[in-house]
């Protein structure tokens, strides 16, 4: 059987290469997004400790940020370091298509439920 | 990345000899596994939200329950878990120059920044191990009062404050004598452990030594009780967490110790963070499942980094390898990122 990761010559494995130019400039993209990625943790620590959970700004919308902080990570993470930004559109929509959808739902179905259960508990406790 | 298929029209595209994706075999298959285990990360974090949103007594808070350092005292909130998310963040990005040096096809390159990959890895299995361990092990522990009783404590803005507990609610112990309470239970060694079941009057298989040492505990008595240690309450939009009870009222919570819930740390069947055994259990099946991911990545990962000292992809001509594996580390990484903000921050 052939196997196409050993394919040489023309074919995407041998294509998914640079020059040494081409890698500087990667490599200060991805020193960017290392750096990006920190700051964005930090801030989130920051918020966590010293956000209080009744103070002026209420709770839920520092989860919100919680959450939109994390999902820019992520982007950065499968975009940049797991190159999926590279690929093909055909590639990036059959992996993250089905995914987001799949995910929606449950969390969806699964938070609906979750407070649901918390109603009941707390009317017949 | 495109590739060959770049000028095939689209019958020669999706009719066969060709990668429509402009991937090979194993990329691919690389990719189809990343989702199905990133629907499994989901699976668990949605079931986590559910058991919390479904809970009607208070959750822990992640600053409260996670805020040591390893050979400090004090309190540092979600430090460590910062720590350990920058430890594979960087991780992280070794990973990706190992992969692109791979695509300059620079062997001594592969072999560096993989080798460091591997000591991030090592890295934060041992913080792991830690956190772990301090999981288990507790800060202090805790009991349930056996009846209703109202006391005066101290909110940590030094304002005196009146709190009404019920039966069946928690106080917890500071961790210097809690440390001390539980070694006196346990008899001060190995030896069988402690009656803190409460049979009252049978010396179940305790030797002498032991008999002798839960008298030891029996005459202990905190100077300070903590109420709402780990979870977060309001008493007239006053943040009424970490109470400090002391003197009389301190002694009164004492006397009201039902001995058999007496817990320190956590395991599978009882803890001292959370009503909600869930919380303890969700902690070691997330946290544990991860790590086992990141086990597997570093060993994975030497693996790959001995082929490419031994010069295997400089004899295939190219590093796809690291770039496979690579993928399978940013996504321990993502994950990593998923747990530190639904378990620890939100």
């Amino acid at each position: 059987m052939e196997r196409d990761d050993l394919i040489v010559n023309d074919s995407y494995a041998i294509n998914n290469s640079h020059t040494n130019e081409e890698g500087k400039a990667i490599r200060k993209k991805l020193y960017n997004v290392t750096v990006l990625l920190t700051v964005i943790t930090i801030i989130e620590v920051f918020m966590g400790v010293f956000f209080k959970r009744n103070g002026t700004i209420t709770w839920e919308t520092i989860k919100l940020g919680f959450i939109v902080l994390t999902l820019v990570k992520a982007a950065y993470i499968v975009l940049i370091f797991m190159h999926l930004g590279d690929e093909k559109k055909s590639l990036k929509y059959v992996i993250l298509l089905p995914y987001a959808l799949f995910i929606l739902y449950l969390i969806f179905i699964g938070l609906y439920e979750g407070v649901s259960v918390q109603e009941l508990n707390s009317t017949w406790r | 990345m495109a590739g060959h298929t770049q000028n095939l029209t689209k019958d020669e595209l999706w009719g066969g000899n060709a990668s429509p994706f402009g991937v090979s075999y194993g990329k691919m298959m690389m990719w189809y596994f990343l989702v199905s285990d990133a629907l499994t990360f989901g699976g668990l974090l949605t079931a986590y939200g559910v058991i919390r949103h479904g809970s009607s007594d208070p959750w822990p808070v992640g600053e409260q329950v996670f805020e040591a350092l390893p050979m400090l005292h004090g309190s540092y909130p979600l430090m460590y878990v910062a720590l350990m998310t920058f430890i594979l963040i960087i991780s992280s990005v070794t990973m990706v120059l190992a992969v692109e040096a791979g695509h300059r096809r620079d062997k001594a390159g592969v072999i560096k920044w993989l080798g460091y990959t591997i000591v991030g890895g090592f890295f934060f299995l041992g913080s792991q191990a830690w956190e772990w361990s301090h999981f288990i092990h507790g800060s202090g522990g805790g009991f349930q009062v056996n009846k209703s009783l109202t006391v005066t404590g101290e909110m940590e803005n030094g304002e005196k404050v009146q709190m009404t507990l019920n039966g069946g609610d928690w106080v917890h112990m500071e961790s210097e004598f809690g440390h001390a309470y539980e070694h006196a239970l346990e008899g001060g060694h190995a030896a069988p452990a402690a009656d803190a079941h409460g049979h009252d009057g049978h010396a179940s298989h305790g030797s002498e030594v032991a008999a002798e040492a839960r008298v030891d505990a029996a005459s202990m008595h905190p100077e300070a009780l903590i109420l709402n240690k780990y979870v977060l309450e309001h008493k007239d939009d006053k943040d009424v967490r970490k109470v400090k009870v002391t003197g009389e009222d301190c002694k009164k919570l004492w006397e009201a110790k039902a001995n058999e819930t007496v817990v320190f740390g956590a395991n599978m069947h009882k803890n001292e963070y959370a009503v909600q055994q869930q919380y303890a259990n969700f902690f070691f099946f997330v946290t544990g499942f991860h790590g086992f991911h990141v086990f597997s990545g570093v060993v994975i990962n030497i693996i790959v980094w001995l082929m490419a000292l031994g010069g295997d992809f400089a004899g295939r001509g190219h590093y796809e390898t690291s770039d496979k594996i690579g993928s399978y580390w940013h996504f321990v990484d993502l994950v990593w990122v998923f747990v530190f903000t639904f378990f620890y921050l939100v």
